[in-house]
């Protein structure tokens, strides 16, 4: 399966629900995405020099 | 050794000290078209606004790291781009450092807009145009959509069956909306040239317009929680010129 993700000479992989239609390849690009994002939000950030 | 106007000589000016007097125009000279510009460049943008030590304590979260690190790739797709034009088609084609770094200038772009579109969800939950930051927010939306041609005329610049299969496609869509006469995605060479000067220049530029705005508007402050006195967004300083 995961070979199958990463081979870019094959044919894509797409989910439909109804009208939609999306690549597997774009579905894992944008929860990485989210996962990043929210990763962002909730590690504290240790600045070495504050203003204020 | 020559003598300029005010008695001084070209020597003892290159290795005197510049101050900030230095960029006052000389009595008369305050109407020059140069003296105003200058006034207005450093009103606008003092040295320690335009590359300040600190950040305000609110700039020290993750979050706001997504804008630089959409602009180093940037840097990197200008860099391996520009390899990339150096050698030509049949090199990125066909040896292994031209795949090695056709791969890196796709990559980059895939940073790019990986990084560019967390950065806009950050700033949209913040409502990063509040505090007369509209035009930052502008140049930024603008920017967004010049990469998305500029991606797109780079898709079409592969010379491989892909960019044949998205020039074909893409080319009844724009006929559709009657811009193919001027942006015709079947000519390759104009498509080549968009994609290595036109829209890298109006990127480049748009991205310099948004850096100059982040840097003299400051960095917006998170939003005012509910039940503090007001939304203090005016007030971000974003800068350190007067603590260093």
């Amino acid at each position: 399966m995961m070979s199958s993700l990463i081979d870019l000479n094959t044919t894509g992989h797409y989910l439909h629900w109804g009208f939609i239609q999306i690549s597997v390849a774009n579905l894992v690009v944008i929860l990485l995405m989210v996962v990043v994002f929210v990763l962002a939000i909730v590690i504290p950030f240790h600045a070495g020099r504050r203003e204020r | 050794m020559s003598a300029d106007a005010t008695g001084g000589t070209a020597a003892s000016a290159s290795t005197t000290a510049y101050t900030p007097e230095d960029a006052r125009p000389l009595a008369g000279d305050e109407r020059m078209w140069t003296a105003r510009l200058r006034g207005w460049a450093i009103r606008a943008f003092p040295p320690g606004k335009l590359l300040p030590d600190r950040q305000p304590s609110y700039v020290a979260s993750w979050v706001y790291v997504f804008g630089v690190l959409t602009l180093a790739a940037f840097v990197v797709i200008l860099v391996s781009g520009g390899v990339l034009v150096w050698r030509g088609p049949s090199w990125w084609h066909l040896s292994k450092v031209g795949l090695f770094f056709n791969s890196i200038h796709l990559w980059s772009v895939e940073l790019f807009f990986f990084f560019m579109v967390l950065h806009l969800w950050g700033k949209f939950f913040m409502a990063a145009w509040r505090g007369n930051r509209t035009l930052t927010w502008m140049t930024g939306v603008v920017s967004f959509l010049a990469s998305i041609a500029t991606a797109f005329t780079g898709y079409l610049s592969q010379q491989n069956f892909d960019s044949q299969w998205i020039s074909t496609q893409a080319k009844d869509g724009l006929n559709s909306v009657g811009v193919g006469a001027f942006f015709n995605v079947m000519n390759f060479g104009q498509m080549l040239l968009w994609h290595v000067l036109l829209l890298p220049v109006a990127v480049a530029v748009l991205v310099v317009l948004h850096l100059l705005l982040v840097r003299h508007r400051g960095v917006v402050r998170p939003m005012a929680r509910q039940g503090d006195p007001k939304d203090s967004a005016e007030e971000a300083p974003g800068t350190s010129g007067a603590r260093r």
